[in-house]
């Protein structure tokens, strides 16, 4: 076979050398999808450096596929690990479109499950369910919340083990067909991963979410007013500023999530003001959230029951 | 003989890629995909045993795979299976799509009879070889 390599070699060099990725990257949506996800999510600059990563490889991946330089297909699965509220199910549904948009998923759905989804209530109904489960993700991502709840070490019964098996089996038999996405708190996780060493080591990509600093939810918070079309006055922008740093030193803050539930209470308290005022309201006042709707919160008078003032 | 029922039956037998294609343009079209088997040949034989549930929430064609591969582990060479699509849309409420994608490695064909009734009008009649044998054993080598 020495003739027909020397003659195939330079022309596979020379096409290789004249690859533009830049064009390659045009040609798949996976440009427009990352530069969302930049756009759209603030912080997370670890999660976001490590899905630019994935999707270098791919990208590169496939154009290698095509000049013949084979490679197997990558494993995928991942493990997304942070505190409440960091982006774990959104960046999910990103990866999910990435994915597709990279011609490594054929379908590219996010199906979102927990572990009553997957374990069954007797003997012989979790491997069923967890099939049906699966089967509904092939061809595009598991996203599996909270996933240390599968694995109960304190019963020794517990049918979770069972969906953690048929989990692992297709996990490495069909890796072309579906990618597996654990989340959860990471040490709960890490414990997770401890006592299910086989789970450790078919997932590729450990990400690991960081929490928000105060201005980067304070970025959040505009974005997500901006969608309800709403904004701060200048006074109000300032008191919400307090509020973040005053509502992460109480129990129970779940980053985004919180500042959601938050900015739901604002609004309740804004509409009541005008309701309560009578006066006639003009267009500002409607979508002008002022300081005394953020002030009223219990974060600021009540410390005394925090479990309220999630 | 080789019998032939359904879609796609005087071509060649479907390869596993051929049946992937079919399955998923079946997905795409909305039909609940079925897997069926039976050792009766007969073509009247309508009652062919499921194998597992109609799949009507499946986004892509690997889950059907994965369940015909077993199906086919199981029964695969001792049986036919066929995989149908039915279309649950008001109005068609019916299979709009049925071929066969399994089937055992010999198959012995029909015998004819022919029974002489009153007068000389004869009434013909076809039974497979293989019912002679009971149930479950009709294509075991």
């Amino acid at each position: 076979m020495p003739s027909t390599e020397t003659e195939t070699d330079p022309a596979a060099a020379e096409l290789a050398e004249s690859i533009d990725l830049r064009r390659e990257l045009a040609d798949t949506r996976v440009g427009e999808v990352l530069d969302r996800l930049d756009a759209e999510l603030i912080g997370l600059t670890p999660v976001k450096l490590r899905i630019r990563q994935i999707a270098a490889l791919l990208l590169v991946d496939r154009v290698r596929r095509r000049v013949g330089l084979t490679s197997g297909t990558p494993t995928l699965h991942m493990s997304f690990t942070g505190n409440p509220g960091t982006g774990k199910t959104t960046v999910a549904q990103r990866m999910a479109e990435i994915l597709h948009a990279l011609g490594y998923l054929r379908k590219g759905h996010l199906v979102s499950v927990t572990r009553d989804d997957l374990v069954g209530q007797y003997i012989g109904h979790t491997a069923p369910k967890t099939k049906e489960v699966l089967k509904k993700a092939m061809g595009g991502v598991l996203f599996i919340d909270e996933a240390y709840y599968l694995y109960r070490p304190e019963n020794e019964r517990d049918y979770g083990q069972e969906a953690v098996e048929i989990l692992l089996q297709v996990m490495e038999n069909q890796r072309d067909d579906l990618v597996v996405i654990l989340a959860g708190y990471t040490d709960r996780m890490d414990r997770f991963f401890r006592s299910n060493p086989g789970f450790r080591s078919r997932i590729a990509h450990h990400i690991d979410f960081p929490d928000y600093s105060d201005q980067e939810l304070m970025a959040i918070t505009e974005t997500m007013m901006q969608t309800q079309n709403y904004h701060f006055s200048p006074g109000g922008a300032a008191a919400f500023r307090d509020y973040i740093a005053a509502r992460r030193q109480q129990p129970h803050f779940a980053n985004a999530r919180s500042i959601r539930n938050a900015l739901d209470r604002m609004r309740l308290r804004h509409a009541n003001r005008h309701f309560a005022g009578g006066a006639a309201v003009s267009l500002a006042d409607l979508s002008t959230i002022e300081a005394e709707d953020v002030l009223a919160s219990r974060v600021f008078t009540g410390a005394s029951r925090p479990e309220t003032a999630r | 003989m080789r019998i032939t029922q359904g879609c796609f039956s005087f071509l060649p037998d479907l390869n596993d890629g051929d049946i992937r294609t079919q399955v998923q343009y079946c997905i795409d079209q909305g039909w609940a995909v079925n897997i069926e088997f039976t050792d009766d040949p007969h073509p009247r034989n309508t009652y062919w045993e499921m194998w597992g549930m109609p799949m009507f929430d499946i986004k892509d064609a690997a889950a059907v795979m994965l369940e015909f591969d077993a199906c086919r582990k199981a029964y695969g060479g001792r049986c036919y299976i066929r995989i149908s699509g039915f279309d649950s849309t008001h109005g068609w409420e019916a299979v709009r799509i049925s071929f066969i994608a399994s089937r055992p490695e010999n198959e012995p064909g029909f015998r004819m009879i022919r029974q002489q009734t009153s007068g000389r009008s004869v009434r013909y009649t076809i039974e497979p070889y293989a019912a002679d044998r009971p149930e479950g054993d009709r294509y075991r080598a």
